[in-house]
């Protein structure tokens, strides 16, 4: 999962450009991610003033029947 | 003061490039519709507003005070250890020749392309491409909370590095790592610049790209870097070492920063193919960004009056296939496509070599004659004396 910190973004679009699967959307300050991203990371290193985290979530999943 | 349900050819994209095409196509009769997703054109820049001479020959556009602020003599390239290059503006053919306003620029290109005949649909969103048994016919639009669709024999994708129209018509605009930068400046003032020359600072304090400065005057400069994605190792890079640069800068340590701007920027070699039934892609959405220099105006202005005029011809012709369109394809090409393929290789080369290896070079170049700076003496002046650093080169030269 990617994590945007609207704080830091400038809402550029250099995440847009860098994302291999199209998956982020910009309209002047709005920035949303659809389910097509793959978490890989691109737009992190993209990202001039580091507003976006990759959260790795896979495998670190609390099974529904221990939370 | 709604569009139309139904134009010609449709622009997305209301950049340099967008409304040099719609321009060029409106002029010579076609009937266009330039389509801008921000609510002010230009506006915020995202760019060094650096621009070379060139294109005031290939377009008909005027210097105007508006945005024709500050005209360089050269452009000064300094390697790791502090020695540099100068390259004089007028011998170089070079990306900079003048330091621009860009959102002044923007709406002046924008304003010649409604004087010329287009409609411009400012805040207003392409969210999608129509199509009719699989083939582009036109485009669906975001406007104040409204959806329409808008009939167009053509479509011009001229959205810049963002390119969704050409990922949605199905052309292949992925980048590697090694081709795209991360980009970040500072406008900053209370400087004291020599505003004749623009800076550029190559090494380890922009790993795979370069610092500039472009100055406005002698108190005004904008202050960025580039840096590329595969030398990145973690977030905020750009950031990081642009602002150490800064402070280890004693003409920029006690500026002030009036606005800061950043983006992605594509240093590829441009696409295969821009064109395809019924849609031409234009500027940084076609990847024609120069590779060496991270320049994209000069060469989005330059193919968008190709790609405006071949609209026109596929109008009057009535035949917007793949094969006429090729005239763009060829148009732009002849123009753009030689220096865009060697500039790659060079990019290539340079992001190769580490500090020491650029130093040589430098040293090597501040030698050659300034008449000389042609890529070819450059390469056979290294050749000479440092036969190592230009192997892979031997057929450039
Ligand atoms: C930090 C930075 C510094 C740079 N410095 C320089 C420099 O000094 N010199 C130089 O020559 N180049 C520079 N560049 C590159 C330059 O900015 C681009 O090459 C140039 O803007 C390309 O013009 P364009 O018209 O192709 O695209 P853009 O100028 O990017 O225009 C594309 C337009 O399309 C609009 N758009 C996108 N999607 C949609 C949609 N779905 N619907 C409607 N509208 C849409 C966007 O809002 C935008 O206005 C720099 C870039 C960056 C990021």
């Amino acid at each position: 999962m990617i994590e945007l910190n609207d704080d830091k973004c400038m809402h550029c679009g250099a995440c847009v450009g860098a994302c291999p699967a199209n998956a982020i959307y910009l309209n002047e300050v709005i920035l949303d991610f659809n389910d097509d991203c793959t978490d890989c990371g691109l737009c992190v290193k993209a990202c001039p003033v580091g507003a976006l985290t990759l959260i790795r979530t896979r495998g670190l999943k609390v099974p529904a029947a221990t939370a | 003061m709604f569009p139309k349900d139904s134009y010609d050819v449709v622009v997305v994209g209301g950049g340099p490039s967008g409304s040099t095409s719609a321009r060029y196509a409106a002029r010579n009769g076609a009937d266009v519709l330039l389509v801008e997703k921000r609510q002010e054109i230009g506006s915020p820049v995202r760019c060094g507003e650096g621009v070379s001479m060139e294109i005031f020959k290939h377009v008909d556009i005027k210097p105007d005070s508006s945005w024709f602020v500050n005209q360089v003599t050269g452009a000064r390239i300094f390697g790791p250890s502090g020695k540099f290059i100068l390259i004089d503006a007028k011998k170089a053919g070079d990306e900079v020749g003048a330091v621009i306003e860009r959102d002044n620029f923007d709406k002046y290109l924008a304003a010649e392309a409604a004087r010329d005949g287009a409609e411009i649909a400012t805040k207003t969103s392409v969210v999608s491409l129509l199509r009719d048994g699989g083939e582009v016919c036109g485009v669906r639009i975001r406007r104040m909370g409204e959806e329409r669709d808008i009939a167009a024999k053509l479509v011009i994708g001229a959205d810049g590095f963002e390119s969704q129209v050409a990922r949605w018509a199905g052309f292949n605009t992925n980048l590697k790592t090694r081709d795209t930068t991360s980009n970040l400046q500072y406008r900053m003032t209370n400087l004291d610049l020599d505003p004749r020359f623009t800076d550029f600072y190559i090494g380890s304090v922009a790993p795979g790209g370069y610092v500039w400065i472009f100055p406005k005057s002698r108190d005004v400069a904008n202050v960025g870097i580039g840096l590329l994605l595969s030398k990145i190792k973690g977030p905020s890079e750009a950031k990081d070492y642009l602002d150490g640069f800064i402070a280890s800068d004693p003409r920029l340590k006690n500026a002030s920063i009036m606005e800061t701007v950043s983006g992605g920027v594509s240093v590829s070699a441009p696409l295969d193919k821009v064109t395809a039934d019924r849609i031409m892609l234009v500027g940084d959405a076609a990847r024609m960004i120069d590779p060496l220099t991270g320049g994209g105006i000069s060469n989005g202005v330059i193919a968008g009056k190709v790609c405006g005029e071949v609209a026109v011809e596929a109008v009057r012709a009535k035949d917007f296939s793949v094969e006429f369109l090729q005239r763009y394809e060829k148009g732009w090409r002849e123009l753009l496509e030689e220096k865009l393929y060697r500039d790659y290789m060079a990019k290539e080369k340079l992001v190769s070599l580490d500090d020491e290896a650029l130093d040589k070079l430098i040293e090597v170049m501040s030698a050659v004659p300034l008449e000389n700076l042609s890529t070819k003496e450059i390469l056979g002046a290294i050749r000479k004396k440092y036969p190592e650093l230009v192997k892979e080169f031997e057929d450039l030269i």
